[in-house]
C-alpha cells in the first residue's frame, strides 16, 4: 500500500504530464482574474491617486509629514492597537487555557468564544451602546445601588472603544494561543508540579514560555486587526477617537480622493510591514489560517 | 490525573460573562415593553418584533440583504472551490502567489477595499446597484470558501482518486463521483461563512448601498445614527439566531466529514 502512495503518477495514466501542469492553472484562473479585476485592480487604481494628482509627484505623502490632524490619528490608532492587543492578551489567555485543560465545561467555553465571534460587529458595538450608556445598564445598577449620584460618561470615551474592540477581538486571541496550548505535553506541567513546582512557578517556567507561538500569532492578528477598525471607533468613540479608517472615510465623503488614497496607502503599509517583519516568528504561519476562523 | 490549574475559574467566569453579557443583554433589551433603553425591562412584549415584522424599511432591506448573500454564496463558493482544487496542485512559487491573492482581503483593512472599489464601480454608474454590493462582497467571501475547502482537501487521502484512476475512472469521473462528494462538507462549510460574511457587512455597504441598494446593516447603522429604539435589538436578536443556527449546521457538517474521514480510511 504504501509503495502505491508513492507512486501517483504511475497510477495515473489518464492525466498526461502536459494536463497535470495546465489543469490546476484552469482552475485557479477564473478566481485570479476576477480578484485582479475585481478587487486588486480597484484598489491599485484608488491608491495611484495619491501619487498622480494633480501630476505624478509624492507631494501628498511630503504634506503628511507636517499634518497634524494626520499624525494624531495615526499615534491614536496605533495607541487604541497597543491597548486592545494588550487587554485581549490578559483577557484571553486565561479562557484559552481552560479551554484545553477543561474537559466538561470545553465545549460550553467554546460556544460562549464562538457566538459573539460570529455576531456582526454592528450588533455588538450595539450592545455596548446599550451597557455603557447614560441611561445604561451599568449606569442604572450603579446608581440604584448608590454608588454613584450622577451617572458617568462611558459611551463616547476612549474607554469604551478599548472595551468594544477587545469583545470583538479577544476570540482571535484566545484561539491561536489555545491551540498552542494543545500542543504541550501536559505530562511537562504534571512532572514539574510533581516534583514540587508549585502552581504559579510551573506556569512561569512550564507552560508560558511553550506557549509564546500561540502568543505572538494572537497578538499580531489582533494588533493588524485592530489597524483598520471603523464601524466600533464611529459607535463608541467620542469626536476625538478617530482611527485611520474613520479619516479615510471621512475624506471620501469630502471628495478628497488624494488625500483618502495617500491615508489608505499608509495604513496598508503599516498593516504589511508588521506582518512581513513578523512571519519568521514562530506560529505566523498558522495565525493567517485562524483568522479565517 | 488532576489538570493543573493556574487562573482560578472565577476569573476565567467573569471573562466568559464579558463575551456572552452584551448579546444577553440585547436578547432582553428585544423583549422589553418600554420605549426607551431601559434594563431590566419594565414588562416583556413583543412589540419591537412587530414593528420589525410590519415596517417594510425594515423588511425590504432585509430581504435584499438575504438576495445577496445567496448570490455572494453562488458566486464566491463557485470560484473559490475550483482555485482551492486547483492551489493545492500548483507548482510552489505559483502557489504562493496565487494564495497570498486569494487571502489577501483577510488582512487588508476593509475601507481600503470598500473606497478601492467605490472609486472604480461609480465610473461604471454600479453604485446603489445590489450587483455591486455581490461583486465586492465575494472578493471579501472568497477566503473563507478557498481555507474550508483547502484544509477538507488535505484531509482527504490521495489513495482514494487513485485508486478511482487506476481502476479506469476518466478524471471528470473521478471529480464527480469520488473527490466532490468527499470535499462536500468543506464546501458547504465554506458557502455558510461566506453567506455570514455577506449578510453582515456594512462597511462595502456604507459606500456601494447608494439610496437603491439599503442592506439590513446599512439600514441598522442609519437607525443607531438617528433614533435608538429596541426595534434594533429585535433586529439585532434575529439576527443573532439567525447566524447560531447557520453556524449549527456548519458544525454538524464538520462533525460529518471527520466521520467521513475515519470511515474511509
Amino acid at each position: 500500500m504504501s509503495e502505491l502512495a508513492q507512486s501517483p503518477g504511475r497510477l495515473a495514466p489518464a492525466l498526461s504530464m502536459d494536463s497535470r501542469r495546465i489543469v490546476p492553472i484552469l482552475l485557479v484562473a477564473p478566481l485570479v482574474i476576477y480578484m485582479v479585476v475585481l478587487y486588486a485592480l480597484p484598489v491599485a487604481s484608488m491608491l495611484l491617486r495619491s501619487v498622480d494628482e494633480p501630476t505624478w509627484s509624492l507631494d501628498h505623502y511630503r504634506d503628511l509629514m507636517s499634518d497634524t490632524v494626520f499624525f494624531n490619528t495615526l499615534v491614536n490608532t496605533l495607541y487604541t492597537a497597543v491597548i486592545v492587543t494588550f487587554g485581549s492578551l490578559v483577557l484571553g489567555y486565561p479562557v484559552a487555557l481552560a479551554l484545553v485543560r477543561t474537559k466538561k465545561m470545553a465545549p460550553v467555553i467554546l460556544v460562549i468564544v464562538l457566538l459573539p465571534f460570529w455576531t456582526s460587529v454592528l450588533v455588538r458595538s450595539y450592545a455596548w451602546m446599550v451597557l455603557l450608556g447614560r441611561h445604561g445598564l451599568i449606569n442604572e445598577a450603579l446608581l440604584s445601588s448608590g454608588l454613584i449620584e450622577r451617572p458617568l460618561r462611558l459611551l463616547n470615551t476612549p474607554l469604551a472603544v478599548y472595551i468594544g474592540m477587545i469583545h470583538i477581538l479577544l476570540p482571535y486571541m484566545i484561539l491561536p494561543v489555545a491551540n498552542a496550548l494543545r500542543q504541550i505535553d501536559p505530562s511537562l506541567a504534571r512532572a514539574a508540579s510533581g516534583l514540587g513546582s508549585p502552581p504559579w512557578k510551573t506556569f512561569l517556567q512550564v507552560t508560558l514560555p511553550l506557549s509564546v507561538p500561540g502568543v505572538a500569532a494572537g497578538a499580531l492578528l489582533v494588533f493588524v486587526l485592530s489597524l483598520g477598525f471603523y464601524i466600533t471607533p464611529a459607535m463608541l468613540g467620542g469626536p476625538r477617537d478617530i482611527t485611520l479608517s474613520m479619516l479615510i472615510a471621512n475624506q471620501v465623503d469630502q471628495l478628497n480622493w488624494a488625500y483618502a488614497a495617500c491615508l489608505s496607502a499608509v495604513l496598508l503599509a503599516t498593516a504589511l510591514i508588521i506582518i512581513v517583519a513578523c512571519r519568521r516568528l514562530p506560529g505566523i504561519g498558522n495565525a493567517f489560517k485562524m483568522s479565517a476562523r | 490525573m488532576k489538570a493543573v490549574r493556574f487562573f482560578p475559574s472565577s476569573l476565567v467566569g467573569l471573562i466568559l460573562l464579558f463575551l456572552a453579557f452584551p448579546i444577553v443583554v440585547v436578547f432582553a433589551v428585544s423583549f422589553s415593553s418600554a420605549n426607551y433603553l431601559t434594563f431590566p425591562p419594565p414588562a416583556l412584549s413583543l412589540k419591537w418584533y412587530r414593528v420589525y415584522f410590519s415596517a417594510e424599511n425594515w423588511l425590504a432591506p432585509t430581504w435584499l440583504s438575504i438576495w445577496v448573500a445567496a448570490c455572494t454564496v453562488v458566486l464566491s463558493t463557485f470560484l473559490g472551490t475550483l482555485a482551492a482544487l486547483g492551489i493545492a496542485r500548483l507548482p510552489r512559487p505559483l502557489k504562493i502567489l496565487v494564495s497570498g491573492l486569494v487571502l489577501s482581503p483577510l488582512i487588508v483593512p476593509v475601507i481600503v477595499v470598500s473606497i478601492g472599489v467605490y472609486y472604480a464601480f461609480s465610473k461604471y454608474g454600479l453604485v446603489g446597484k445590489p450587483i455591486a454590493l455581490v461583486l465586492a462582497h465575494t472578493s471579501l467571501a472568497v477566503p473563507f470558501v478557498v481555507t474550508s475547502v483547502t484544509a477538507t482537501l488535505a484531509g482527504l487521502d490521495p489513495r482514494l482518486e487513485q485508486a478511482a484512476l487506476s481502476l479506469g475512472a476518466t478524471p471528470r469521473g473521478t471529480f464527480f463521483q469520488v473527490t466532490l462528494p468527499l470535499i462536500r462538507p468543506g464546501v458547504l462549510v465554506g458557502a455558510l461563512f461566506a453567506f455570514i460574511t455577506s449578510f453582515d457587512e456594512l462597511i462595502v455597504a456604507l459606500f456601494l448601498s447608494g439610496q437603491g441598494a439599503v442592506t439590513l446593516p446599512r439600514r441598522m447603522w442609519e437607525d443607531l445614527r438617528y433614533a435608538i429604539d429596541p426595534t434594533i435589538a429585535a433586529v439585532s436578536t434575529l439576527t443573532i439566531v439567525f447566524t447560531a443556527v447557520l453556524l449549527g449546521i456548519a458544525h454538524v457538517l464538520r462533525k460529518r466529514a471527520e466521520q467521513n474521514r475515519t470511515m474511509a480510511s
